[in-house]
């Protein structure tokens, strides 16, 4: 077993007891990426030198007995995380020359607890899509075979991660951007509570939906980030200052007794969920019970209008987020811009008309008061929910991209998560024709130590975490 | 105005914005004191609309935007939310400004206007732009401004002629000075003004004009007026030919004192308003509001009545020592310490005719000067008229200058019998003396 296949956990522990250097195992991150790079297009900006300096000067500090909680562990950023003196794209050429003046504040305390950053991921441009082939630089590849898409738009990190170019990466969340390309790479994708972590510094896509989360190999390494990540910033006014509880501690607890509620909207088969999924996802729903969790049938009514909900509010926002960049003070001009986010904002430009706004906008943000009502409703008979993340295992590099409907629709199972703030984790549940899939919990506001709690004792029953993208 | 003899109403609204003096800007920590500072030191990635970088509102802000709505009797709403107005410029570096819209911070007000009624529509709070500089070769963006706190007040369109909507306008640049939340300085573009101007040819119907004019570009009080009669004149001219003024935004041409086209409104804009979503609603309580209420201090209209009963002073007396509040509290003040010594109504009058300087001079010297200046001592007719009669006999040149029309010469020779004479005595008596003597 190499550095890099290690989780988070066993690094720092290695690491404490000197059995290896932060040099060595950042070292170990940067060879693969040189190495696999090329064809994975994981990562758009590869910070190498700056990397292994850091990873020295915490060597230097672990020698000294410092304990900080990610003391010389690698880490990748999506790339529309703002990184003081280190260019950031979201993956569009408006942005290919911009270099951010300051730190998102997830960057500055994932800094300031000794995180390295080896560099910066892939997306979906601007964030917008589901496959990560969207990319002005490219499509990014699943490792688990790469003729097929990672899912997006957190795609190179959900990949750097599963390939073993870091030991956790962040991403963004607005209709299932973690949680998809979590399923299609094996991995564990967080999705927090709407306001838990500070949106500051990461290039907005659609503000009142946008979560910020990250990638791990395990569910404890995920609860590891959020316990840096979380908590209330004085430069975002949308995170609460709900106390931030140790996800540790709640981590190991069984999960007896829990009752675990299964949407019949998500598995009926009106929103294209193929047998193939539904069949991994009943497996996973037996393991659930074998734990002791009670699997209740529950109706979330207004399920089937949340793609259209999220694709009125989303675009609206966008097309307002995405004015500043008009290439007068940094940036390419607007003619740069591709043709997903040109769609978003004619679409949110429209909806947004004197006219227009009353039949689409306020009507979408009726739907998604319904919808947030659905979810409240399911919660007072229920403590989690568990679902499929995606209708379909990961598709073929191309096959949906000249259909954006048939893309929309692969976040049919994630974005209402988003409209109602809640959080999501997805966890690996195994493997549709040797191709990952995984399984997703939703949770109250702020019950991010109880999706941790199933997901912990799902995955250490299963142990799907285990099993690598590629022999090394 | 010319007399027109067609039947008509004049018909004004305004949309005023005022600057306030808060230390830092809107939605973030840079100081807002830009004033004369050197281009763009004043940023920081929020009021530059850097990628990522996100508002957060400035509570001390917000109620004093609150408390400007209050003392203009504005019902203050418990809930309200900010909204983002979309709209392309270079000086706008989000591509939007963060305002109000549907439902702002203080709703249906008034103030008294020469005994007249003017509604308030609503006062909202916003953020200021940055400025353009147009050079020679290019033109340049100073963000220092960009997101200083801006608050709006918009009146109904009750006024009806530009004499009351030049009072109204000082009356509210007194208002906020005296809540202490803005300095309101026009020269330095901390008070911005927008009438809109219409007249109806048929003065009888509720109804308002089909079209409005509003004119921007007026840097003073005195402007307003005169660019408010140009513009009524000219409409009139135009419905008087039997046609509609075109509905646009003009500009007031100080150096010609003529209004001017600048832009054509052919709709509405369309600013695709919508709540902004990265800030939370404001809910108030009513112990929030009440507490915001009991910080506003005795405004203007009130401290006048009451110093008119108070004191006995004259509703003009009374105006001109509320004018600001600085100088009422010093003749408060002044009184206070005068106890018996000289009356509200005579230091009123010492204050108002002699213009003290009341940043040199402490209220309590002031009183000291006044009770001395009282103290006027008796001297004998007989022996003024020799003194006078012996000082312009030693000063030929009194006579000579006075002849030449030099009423100077007076002060000098009062100087002179004062000094003879090493009393204190009434100055008009010499002064009259003198005069008599001198013809």
């Amino acid at each position: 077993m190499r550095l890099n296949d290690l989780t988070i956990k066993q690094a720092k522990q290695g690491l404490r007891n000197k059995e290896f250097s932060s040099e060595e195992l950042v070292k170990t991150c940067l060879d693969v990426i040189e190495k696999r790079n090329k064809s994975l297009n994981a990562f758009i900006t590869v910070c190498k030198d700056e990397a292994l300096d850091k990873a020295r000067k915490a060597d230097d500090l672990l020698k000294n007995g410092q304990d900080l909680p990610l003391l010389g562990i690698p880490i990748a950023a999506k790339d529309i995380f703002s990184t003081k003196g280190i260019r950031t794209t979201a993956a569009s050429k408006v942005l290919d020359n911009y270099i951010p003046q300051y730190d998102a504040t997830v960057i500055r305390k994932l800094k300031d607890t000794g995180a390295i950053i080896v560099g910066k991921t892939n997306l979906d441009a601007w964030a917008h899509g589901s496959s990560g082939e969207n990319s002005d630089f490219g499509p990014t590849k699943n490792p688990w075979n790469e003729e097929y898409v990672p899912g997006g738009s957190s795609s190179g990190s959900a990949v750097s991660v599963a390939s073993g170019m870091a030991l956790g990466a962040t991403g963004t969340d607005t209709g299932g951007s973690i949680r998809l390309p979590a399923s299609f790479t094996n991995t564990v994708g967080l999705k927090p509570t709407y306001g838990r972590v500070s949106r500051y510094g990461i290039i907005a896509m659609a503000s009142s939906l946008d979560s910020i989360g990250h990638f791990t190999k395990t569910v404890e390494d995920s609860a590891l980030i959020l316990g840096v990540t979380a908590g209330k910033d004085e430069f975002d006014a949308t995170t609460p200052s709900e106390t931030v509880p140790d996800y540790q501690t709640s981590l190991t607890k069984r999960i007896k007794g829990l009752r675990i509620g299964v949407p019949k909207e998500y598995v009926s088969g009106q929103e294209g969920v193929t047998a193939e999924v539904k069949a991994n996802f009943n497996e996973s729903l037996k393991t659930l019970e074998k734990l002791g969790a009670e699997i209740i049938d529950i109706s979330l009514p207004n399920t089937e209008y949340g793609i259209a909900c999220y694709y009125i509010i989303q675009p609206a926002e966008v097309s307002s987020n995405l004015a500043r960049f008009d290439g007068i003070r940094y940036g390419n001009e607007r003619e740069s811009f591709g043709d997903e986010a040109k769609r978003r904002i004619m679409l949110g430009t429209f909806t947004l008309s004197v006219g227009y706004y009353d039949a689409y906008y306020k009507k979408a943000m009726k739907v998604r008061t319904l919808i947030i009502n659905d979810f409240e409703k399911a919660f007072e008979k229920i403590d989690a929910i568990a679902s499929p993340v995606s209708p379909t295992k990961p598709w073929k590099i191309g096959d949906k991209t000249n259909d954006p409907l048939k893309m929309y629709l692969s976040d049919i199972l994630t974005v209402n998560c988003n409209l109602a703030g809640i959080p999501g984790l997805t966890v690996p549940s195994g493997f549709i024709d040797k191709l990952p899939t995984g399984i997703q919990f939703l949770g109250p506001k702020f019950s991010e130590d109880l999706l941790f709690r199933i997901g912990h004792a799902f995955e250490q029953e299963t142990k799907f975490y285990e099993k690598k993208a590629y022999e090394t | 105005m010319k007399k027109k003899l067609m039947k008509h109403k004049v018909v004004i609204g305004l949309e005023v914005h005022i600057e306030l003096k808060t230390k830092s800007k809107m939605f973030c920590n840079c100081s807002t004191q830009y004033f004369g500072e050197k281009p763009n030191t004043h940023t920081c990635p929020v009021c530059l609309g850097l990628p990522g970088a996100l508002p957060v509102p400035n509570q001390l802000a917000i109620e004093w935007c609150v408390m400007i709505g209050q003392a203009l009797n504005c019902q203050i709403p418990p809930f309200s939310k900010f909204d983002r107005k979309n709209y392309f410029y270079p000086d706008l570096p989000k591509g939007y400004q963060i305002s109000q819209y549907v439902q702002p911070f203080c709703v249906k007000g008034f103030i008294d206007i020469n005994g007249k009624k003017v509604g308030i529509t609503r006062v909202h709070m916003e953020e200021d732009t940055g400025k353009l500089m147009h050079e020679t070769s290019a033109s340049l963006i100073d963000f220092n401004r960009s997101g200083v706190p801006l608050v709006e007040i918009v009146t109904e369109p009750d006024f009806d002629n530009s004499k009351d909507v030049k009072m109204y306008l000082q009356k509210l640049q007194q208002l906020v000075r005296y809540l202490g939340v803005a300095d309101a300085d026009m020269e330095k573009g901390q008070m911005r003004l927008e009438p809109n101007i219409s007249i109806s040819l048929n003065p009888s119907s509720n109804e308002l004009p089909k079209y409005k004019v509003e004119v921007k570009n007026i840097n003073s009080f005195g402007f307003v007026e005169k660019a408010i009669n140009y513009e009524l004149e000219r409409q009139l001219e135009i419905l008087e030919k039997g046609e509609t003024p075109v509905q646009e935004t003009r500009g007031w041409n100080e150096s010609k004192a003529i209004t001017v086209s600048q832009r054509v409104k052919e709709e509405a804009n369309d600013y695709r308003y919508f709540p902004e979503p990265d800030i939370p609603p404001i809910r108030w309580t009513e112990k929030k509001i009440e507490e915001l209420k009991t910080q506003i201090p005795e405004l203007p209209d009130k401290k006048s009545t009451r110093f008119q009963r108070q004191y006995q002073l004259s509703s003009y007396d009374a105006e001109i020592l509320i004018k600001n509040l600085s100088l009422a509290d010093y003749f408060e003040e002044a009184v206070k310490a005068a106890k018996e010594n000289a009356t509200a109504k005579h230091i009123a009058n010492y204050i108002i005719n002699t213009k003290v300087d009341t940043d040199k001079i402490l209220p309590a010297e002031l009183v000291e000067k006044i009770t001395q200046a009282n103290r006027v001592e008796t001297v004998s007719a007989d022996e003024l008229k020799t003194v006078v009669k012996k000082v312009i006999k030693d000063n030929p040149k009194i006579v000579q200058d006075y002849k030449k029309g030099n009423e100077n010469v007076i002060q000098f020779a009062i100087g002179q019998v004062m000094y003879i004479i090493k009393k204190k005595i009434d100055a008009n008596i010499v002064r009259k003396l003198i005069l008599e003597e001198l013809k």
